[in-house]
């Protein structure tokens, strides 16, 4: 169980002339167990060492954003669900944020309570189901996954109670939430905030001490902060290399002054310190949450001075964002005026995680790839869009 | 080649003990009372041993792809196949009706005759090698003088038809799987047969049911006085059990198949009855292995305990097959895969040095306890393999990176 500690980062690349008969030309994917989805991978094989990855996507395209020029602003909120499909009540959050921003609707102190809830909580369920399918990609197939999703789907059944839907739930509204939170709730909420630290410490004992996942992650995928700032990479995967941005303290949206957290960040932003990160991120959260659950406040869930039907933001432009489970989550809208958004843009950050695959995984392993495209942590809904 | 010593002997033909061998005694007997010659009646006999060593690993092949999906079901939380039958007791049933149906698809541009020889030529050898095992103090199908040589001389037939598996395909991952599965179990047989060489040196002999007797009776009356209870063989013992999972393809050493890197290796391309053949054959080369590593080292059919002598000896092979069985599953269940080239290092520089010292140190116990220095036997033989069994871990941990890494929190 070895592997070389001191591996400095290079980008080994196809030397012109080299002799091509010698070279392995794999499409990994669309149809492939590992890629997450429908997301293909044209890699070239010296062996077993990766000269050149070529991703190509476009499979799970759904024409999100042109769709949405055609509709009322309110009719994108179910597709929002579709992008992320892990994580549907961020991007609710983002895309609301978003209008509330280009139309100056103001959201009320519960409203917000309720979101922070929700939105950590789909970050719990975010890098548990991480957790998982990492492991997945590593071999142990489905060992991990299913005690992930175990827990995953506790705040799966809290999330029915509440939106009626475990995955697409089409819950904010502009200026709010749908619907109040059902009588008892909070008190189920705070049970699951409690048991979720002692399955976290399990899971972290099991996981994080053993020698095969150390030798599979450490040293692996790691690029310079330099290379992902200017990539564009948010989220776990940036913090993880030690950049602190995380957009709840870099630009504070919703209610999170109000909540004490500290934000977890890494040195070497190899695969394992991915792992790690969010691990902690998932404790921080437990602490946003249990804040939150102790503060909500009694009163409105929606504003009631929002418009539902004929609502027309003035004729502007506002891009709104979020940190979302796996990094910035943005929403881009020029209004002109109709009911109907004159541009719709989604700032999906799986897409652009993804963007620097090439660079980490030159020079590694076939074997290496699949983990990096796990830590990199993508759901094709949201790349493709 | 005392191809048929076993045979001769008188048996109590009801008795428990013969049990296993009665259908071969049936069928010899009724030939020998219609008056059929002597060479028909011992070929018959020999056809209907094979078939019974056939039978009971076909059969337990069923129950095992059965098992192992109860198992692994139960270490992940789940409840596993349970809609056929009582729990799921007719699944491989289902399973084979499945298999059986399906559509045999052979790629256009994959060499037809090889790419059918392949799945045929992976259950052939692991059956030949199940064949030399002394299963009980009277059931060994084949009792031949060299086995162990024939067990390992079969056994790397494996690698052949893995190769001509991935070679006949005529796509890239099978490719790709065949390629690791080559590097990997050459890199593993050497470890493997050396680790079994000690074995060979202090018993004298390669005849698989000479070293279960060698490993009759018990130290101070109740440790059974199998190899694995010496100092030389438990570390060979553990580094068979190592390579044997390298060997039969397992979790974490599951690298020709790479389930998540490269789809499903030499199989990819298979489908139907052919890839129920790959699977039938893996199975039976890791009951094989298995069977092999509770003969050189977990005493054979020799009982576990003084006084449970009144069981038949079979039972105890049985036994001991299902634990070792049950150590494999649990170990996929539990542990991810390793890279290609943490494999091969861990092969080369880890396993292949400790195995080479396991021989020195059996021929030192060996030595010392024929003269009668037990006492220094221990303290000679432990440290010798102790020390550098530590130093090996210690770098080997070293170059592992830190695992206690700590993290900054921003506020």
């Amino acid at each position: 169980m070895i592997s070389d500690s001191s591996m400095p980062y290079s980008a080994p690349t196809l030397a012109p002339g080299a002799d091509d008969d010698q070279l392995l030309h794999v499409s990994l994917g669309p149809q492939h167990p590992s890629t997450h989805g429908v997301f293909r991978m044209n890699v070239v094989l010296d062996g077993e060492t990766v000269v050149s990855l070529k991703p190509v996507f476009g499979y799970l395209h759904r024409n999100h954003e042109k769709i949405a020029e055609g509709v009322t602003y309110l009719s994108s909120m179910p597709y929002t669900d579709r992008l992320d499909y892990i994580c549907p009540l961020s991007n609710n959050w983002a895309y609301a944020h978003a209008v509330e921003k280009l139309a100056g609707i103001e959201v009320p102190e519960r409203a917000e309570y309720m979101r922070v809830i929700l939105a950590e909580l789909t970050r719990l369920i975010n890098h548990t189901a991480f957790m998982g399918f990492i492991l997945g990609d590593m071999g142990a197939w489905g060992s991990a996954l299913m005690y992930a999703f175990r827990e995953r789907e506790l705040i799966l059944d809290l999330f029915e109670d509440l939106t009626g839907a475990r995955m697409m739930a089409n819950f904010m509204r502009f200026g709010g939430c749908r619907n109040d939170l059902p009588a008892g709730w909070a008190e189920k909420c705070s049970v699951l905030v409690d048991d979720y630290g002692p399955f976290l410490d399990e899971m972290e004992k099991f996981l994080v001490g053993n020698e095969i996942l150390l030798a599979r992650c450490q040293d692996v995928g790691q690029l310079p902060k330099e290379t992902l700032i200017n990539g564009g990479i948010t989220g776990p995967m940036l913090r993880a290399a030690g950049v602190n941005y995380d957009i709840r303290k870099a630009e504070p949206y919703g209610i999170y002054e109000r909540f004490s957290f500290r934000i977890p960040l890494g040195d070497k932003g190899d695969c394992y310190d991915r792992i790690m990160i969010r691990f902690l991120e998932m404790r921080e959260s437990l602490k946003i949450l249990r804040q939150a659950l102790d503060q909500l406040p009694e009163g409105e869930y929606v504003n009631p001075k929002a418009k539902i039907r004929g609502f027309k933001p003035p004729v502007g432009e506002a891009y709104a964002r979020i940190e979302g489970p796996k990094g910035e989550l943005g929403f881009h809208l020029i209004s002109d005026g109709t009911v109907n958004p004159y541009r719709y843009r989604v700032r999906p950050p799986s897409f652009i995680n993804l963007t620097l695959l090439e660079d980490m995984c030159l020079g590694l392993d076939l074997a290496d790839v699949v983990i990096i495209l796990g830590s990199i942590d993508i759901v094709l809904g949201e790349v493709d869009r | 080649m005392n191809l048929f010593a076993a045979i001769s002997t008188e048996p109590a033909l009801w008795s428990p003990e013969w049990l296993p061998r009665l259908p071969q005694r049936l069928v010899e007997m009724l030939l020998g009372f219609l008056g059929a010659p002597e060479w028909l009646v011992s070929i018959a006999g020999f056809l209907v041993a094979a078939g019974t060593v056939v039978g009971v690993f076909l059969g337990g092949f069923a129950l095992l792809s059965l098992i192992e999906r109860k198992t692994l079901a139960r270490i992940q939380n789940r409840i596993g196949p349970n809609r056929a039958g009582w729990f799921g007791i007719l699944q491989p049933v289902a399973d084979g009706i499945k298999m059986l149906t399906k559509e045999d698809i052979v790629p256009a541009k994959a060499e037809k005759f090889l790419h059918l020889l392949a799945p045929i030529l992976i259950v052939v050898p692991a059956i030949l090698a199940l064949g030399v095992i002394p299963y009980g103090r009277e059931w060994t199908p084949v009792s031949l003088e060299l086995g162990l040589l024939f067990f390992f001389a079969v056994g790397s037939l494996t690698e052949l038809s893995v190769f001509i598996a991935g070679w006949a395909s005529g796509s890239k991952f099978p490719m790709l799987g065949a390629m690791r599965a080559i590097s990997q179990m050459v890199s593993y047989e050497l470890p493997l047969i050396i680790s079994a060489l000690g074995v060979v040196m202090v018993s004298g002999t390669l005849s698989l049911p000479l070293i279960v007797e060698q490993q009759g009776g018990f130290h101070l009356g109740f440790i059974p006085a199998w190899n694995l209870f010496t100092p030389w063989g438990f570390f060979a013992g553990i580094l068979f059990f190592i390579c044997s999972i390298a060997e039969a393809n397992r979790c974490p050493f599951d690298l020709p198949e790479g389930e998540s890197e490269i789809v499903a290796g030499h199989m990819t391309e298979y489908s139907g009855f052919k890839y129920a053949l790959f699977f039938m054959g893996e199975y039976l080369g890791l009951f094989a292995i298995s069977a092999l590593g509770i003969t050189l080292f977990l005493g054979g059919w020799q009982a576990p305990l003084p006084g449970l002598g009144f069981l038949p000896s079979w039972i105890w092979f049985f036994g001991k097959l299902a634990i070792v069985i049950f150590m494999f599953l649990w170990i996929r269940g539990t542990y991810p895969r390793v890279r290609i080239d943490q494999l091969m290092r861990f092969a080369w520089l880890c396993m292949i040095p400790m195995a080479l010292l396991t021989l020195p140190a059996a021929g030192i116990w060996t030595i010392l306890n024929r003269d009668g220095h037990g006492f220094l036997a221990w303290a000679i033989t432990v440290p010798l393999l102790l020390i550098p069994c530590v130093i090996v871990t210690v770098i080997f941990n070293r170059r592992l990176a830190s695992a206690n890494r700590t993290y900054r929190f921003a506020e």
